[in-house]
């Protein structure tokens, strides 16, 4: 790591990181950066330990030991570990579930509300008596929510309830839900999981746009295609550790991620 | 459009019926005589009687279903049945006349009627406030919460104390009771904050038996069972009353605290706080992971519902002029989740006509006597067949729709 400018330095710098469950190690010594504006891949076989260290990065697991440094672009760089999940967000990391995980039963727009909470103040006062300072931020609440819908391409559903979507439009709903807490970098897990051909064309789009918007994205997903059309950098993670990292291109031709899917050449068969 | 299948079950129905009204309906003991009345006849009616409601409802399930069947089939969107009501409910036009006509009702109600009816009255509106702060709790926030009594006896006792070792007046008490029954809902809410669902509701359930079992038993603090008597009722500028006009007076408390409430309550549902609690309610990780801390959420939501059944119980000592611990048994959280759960979780006009029903029929049931509970608990069990929503479900909050055009430009 030669770079000593501002806007080379990982966003996201982990280091070290290790996850025990009782004595299975979930994760073992993972390390993986993210630079400004990069969209970054983690990919592995099932079980590899993707979603447990979204887990540990969003704050849903205590991670045994390893740093998690967040340096948000112009700002001091701050350590994630053993905060609470509202607070990993209110530092700037949004995420989505690999299971979808919306509000079923509020509407669109209200999803998309919900994300600005940690960004707004009002109190239980200001609710009450409805002062000026309240109105106007519930209005900027609402105009930021719908822009957030523009984009995404859901405002003819903004007051449906959120479990009448169809699928497409619910993956694409979290990711609006997540981009409304207004974060450094967006954290995909499986976006495209369940999509057809279409969906998933249209979900690399957006997820490209965002990318121009200037956040830094890191993806866990499945759709090898996707993953190489998309991403600029992979990290390859099986049982818990780190086996490959580098570009689209490295990661492809690496021995040790073809042994990871495929299997090893069977030679005493 | 009725099968053998159905004719079947109609008749196993109709025998069930018989045999678990058999001891009731049936048999008649007469103790003078020591003997034994048989009313046969009344076994038939039951059978007739629970034969035919089976087929009815039937006949009423298949041709909703045949409705709904048909809508799919003309590809409409799910439209909520209950349009009429959303209707009703969302446009100034139709519901501001109701709205007249009840509040006219309710305002000269004890006027026209007898001081028994405004008693009665008084009842059901502080139902209402308590099923109101309830639905915070389990409606909106989706906490269940089976101790919610414990709050209105702090308040009641919090009068009842305050009045008899230091003489505080009721207006003095009412905010107080309000804010120490808000006090023990952030106690109750530390140690369940990790707790949802069925373990929530267990630990609540001993929360609240704790509190009366304290009232009952710390004599010195709480006289016992014997309760605290001669506690005044609210005062009007130290103006005279006589018991007709303080009831009525007390009417009119109610009426307005009702209000108050439901002007708070609708406020606090449609804030960022109300969406925190909802979001709570729908999914616990999502909403953490949105960014909203779920301690303040859930105390917060603990602490504003507990407020409200505070009040009431300040309202309900003043009211009854004594209070002991026999008043806030398991059996009134019971009562008031009812309230919630048939109003419809979160639903405020809902909740307001539940807690009338559930008040004010036992009270006009009382024709029936002997059938009184009977026809209740029937009312009940069909409510929850026929709208397991509630009442009036959760209707859609409007003020998104208010704000589209101004995002639209």
């Amino acid at each position: 790591m030669t770079e000593q400018t501002t806007p080379d330095t990982p966003i996201l710098e982990v280091s070290g990181l290790t996850m025990d469950f009782g004595g299975i190690k979930a994760l073992d010594h993972l390390d993986l950066r993210i630079k400004q504006g990069e969209i970054v891949a983690l990919i592995g076989p099932n079980g590899a330990g993707k979603t447990t260290f979204f887990n540990c990065l969003t704050g849903i697991y205590k991670p045994t030991s390893g740093d998690l440094l967040l340096t948000p672009p112009g700002k001091t760089t701050r350590r994630l570990n053993g905060l609470k999940p509202n607070k990993v967000t209110q530092q700037g990391l949004a995420r989505t579930f690999q299971n979808i995980r919306l509000f079923p039963n509020m509407t669109v727009l209200e999803n998309v509300m919900i994300g600005r909470h940690c960004r707004t103040r009002a109190t239980v006062l200001g609710a009450i008596f409805r002062d000026r300072k309240t109105v106007r931020e519930e209005k900027k609440i609402v105009a930021l929510a719908y822009s957030i819908l523009e984009k995404i391409g859901l405002t003819d559903m903004i007051n449906e309830f959120a479990k009448n979507l169809p699928y497409g439009a619910q993956r694409r709903l979290e990711i609006a839900r997540a981009l409304a807490t207004d974060p450094t970098i967006l954290l995909l897990d499986e976006p495209a999981a369940g999509m057809n051909p279409n969906e998933t064309a249209e979900l690399v789009e957006l997820i490209t746009e965002i990318r121009d918007d200037g956040l830094s994205i890191l993806l866990i997903e499945h759709d090898m295609k996707l993953v190489m059309n998309l991403s600029d950098h992979i990290f390859v993670m099986d049982y818990g550790k780190q086996i490959a990292e580098g570009s689209p291109n490295d990661v492809r031709n690496n021995p040790a991620v073809i042994k990871a899917y495929l299997g090893e050449d069977v030679e005493d068969a | 459009m009725i099968s053998f299948k159905d004719l079947k079950n109609a008749f196993l129905v109709a025998l069930w019926f018989v045999f678990l009204t058999f001891p009731l309906m049936v048999i008649k003991v007469n103790p003078f005589e020591r003997t034994i009345d048989w009313r046969w006849q009344n076994m038939g009616y039951v059978a007739a009687g629970s034969f035919i409601c089976y087929l009815g409802s039937r006949f009423f399930l298949a041709n909703k279903a045949a409705k709904q069947k048909k809508q799919k089939l003309q590809d409409m969107p799910d439209k909520p049945k209950n349009d009429w009501q959303q209707r009703l409910l969302s446009e100034p036009r139709l519901y501001l006349p109701v709205l007249g006509v009840t509040l006219a009702i309710l305002l000269i109600f004890p006027q026209i009627l007898s001081t028994y009816q405004t008693n009665i009255m008084i009842t059901a509106l502080m139902y209402v406030v308590l099923g109101l702060g309830l639905n915070i709790v389990v409606g909106v926030a989706g906490l269940l919460d089976l101790g919610y009594v414990a709050f209105y006896a702090v308040g009641a006792y919090s009068y009842a104390l305050l009045n008899l070792h230091f003489g505080l007046g009721f207006w003095a008490v009412l905010p107080i009771g309000g804010l120490l029954a808000a006090g023990f809902g952030i106690i109750l809410g530390f140690p369940v904050l990790r707790l949802r669902g069925d373990y929530l509701a267990i630990v609540t359930l001993g929360f609240g038996e704790i509190i009366r079992l304290i009232l009952e038993n710390w004599n010195d603090f709480s006289r016992g069972p014997s309760g605290i008597s001669n506690i005044p009722r609210p005062g009007f500028f130290g103006m005279e009353m006589t018991l007709n006009q303080s009831i009525s007076y007390l009417y009119y408390l109610m009426i307005a605290l009702v209000i108050f409430t439901v002007f708070v309550v609708n406020r606090l549902q449609n804030s960022r706080i109300g969406r925190a609690w909802f979001a709570l309610r729908e999914d616990e990780i999502a909403c953490q992971a949105m960014g909203i801390d779920k301690t303040r959420t859930k105390l917060s939501a603990f602490s504003l519902g507990a407020f409200w059944a505070g009040m009431v119980g300040v309202i309900f000592a003043a009211k009854t002029t004594f209070v002991n611990p026999a008043s806030f048994t398991f059996l009134e959280s019971a009562i008031i989740l009812c309230i919630v759960v048939l109003g419809g979780m979160g639903s405020i006009i809902g909740v307001i006509i539940a807690a009338l029903i559930l008040m004010l029929l036992p009270e006009y049931l009382r024709a029936f006597s002997d059938y009184r509970m009977l026809v209740f608990g029937g009312t009940l069990v069909l409510m929850m067949v026929f709208r397991p929503l509630g009442i009036i479900s959760t209707v859609r909050r409007t003020y998104t729709i208010d704000r589209k055009p101004e995002n639209v430009q």
